[in-house]
């Protein structure tokens, strides 16, 4: 097998593997107590790093550029309680048009 | 009311995102056609792997001469955080072994992000319709990248980069009911920020995301 296909049949395996986890062992079962509130909190801080990644992250680490203007506006449309796909919309809009600007 | 969502709700939610799954897989094609991946292999990693930043990570780093060993690497370090999001999700999923393993391979940020129903817990049916409908988006992407090089365009021209964490932050409005849920976020996206320019990419997110080992309660 060559480089290329021994990397996609590695990545491929373990990612299957990685999402698999929860389902195949725990899949059904309801979870523990003790552990309810960490699955609780998941959500809120993996999104919020998802934001930060999406929006500010690069190749070198940290990049500011156009993409921030398009978070700032879909902010704004969350914050009007604008419906989902307005407010994805909205932000590939601005964003485009900030780089088309400048 | 709220009982009633169906795989189509989930489709509809992440509707918006296909421009962006369709261009950024066809973006992938072109950068791991370019890296010497061939014509099948990237296809066919779109299809396995179905995560974004890990195979831009892989593809990049056979392309910069890189080992198998450094791709692989990079790559698994960026969906480490599925293996937290699996076992988060675990509750949901019900059926037979084939069933329960297919249906997680549908599991992306996206798919997870829309099927939140509060209190951590997610619906499977969002989950899986939102994720059958991005799969065919991200793998003909992928084709039309690896074959017909980049017509569609580059995706951040057309602002679509910006389409993904405008998702994110309208999701997490919806997460920020209480008190902790606001510390977790706040938290977890200071840590990011920190960790950002320190560290390989894929780690600020899952330090990130340990933050919610906070919830869990003592014995």
């Amino acid at each position: 097998m060559n480089d290329t296909w021994l990397t996609v049949v590695l990545v491929g395996a373990l990612t299957v593997a990685l999402k698999a986890t929860g389902p195949l062992v725990l899949g059904g079962r309801e979870v523990p107590a003790r552990v309810a509130g960490a699955v609780e909190l998941l959500a809120p801080s993996l999104l919020a790093a998802l934001v930060v990644t999406q929006a500010v992250g690069a190749d070198g680490g940290l990049a500011l550029d156009e993409r921030l203007v398009g978070v700032g506006v879909a902010a704004v449309a969350v914050r009007f309680r604008a419906p989902l796909i307005v407010v994805i919309v909205l932000a590939a809009v601005s964003t485009a048009l900030m780089r088309l600007a400048l | 009311m709220t009982t009633s969502r169906s795989y189509r709700d989930g489709a509809r939610a992440v509707a918006a995102l296909t421009p962006a799954a369709l261009s950024f897989g066809a973006a992938f094609g072109v950068l791991a056609e370019s890296a010497g991946m061939g014509t099948f292999a990237p296809i066919v990693m779109s299809a396995t792997t179905f995560a974004g930043a890990a195979q831009f990570a892989a593809a990049s780093v056979l392309d910069e001469g890189g080992s198998v060993i450094a791709a692989v690497a990079a790559a698994v370090l960026l969906n480490a955080r599925y293996g937290a999001v699996s076992i988060a999700v675990a509750s949901a999923f019900r059926g037979a072994r084939l069933r329960r393993l297919l249906e997680s391979q549908l599991i992306v940020d996206e798919s997870w992000a829309v099927a939140q129903v509060g209190g951590g817990r997610i619906d499977r049916r969002l989950l899986v319709g939102a994720g059958l409908l991005l799969f065919p988006f991200w793998v003909g992407g992928t084709a039309l990248g690896v074959l017909f090089g980049d017509v569609l365009g580059d995706p951040e021209q057309l602002g679509l980069d910006a389409a993904f964490p405008a998702l994110f932050l309208a999701l997490l409005a919806g997460q920020l009911a209480s008190r902790r849920a606001v510390f977790a976020a706040l938290a977890g996206a200071a840590i990011a920020l920190v960790l950002l320019p320190l560290t390989p990419p894929g780690v600020p997110v899952i330090a990130a995301s340990a933050v919610c080992l906070a919830g869990v309660r003592p014995r």
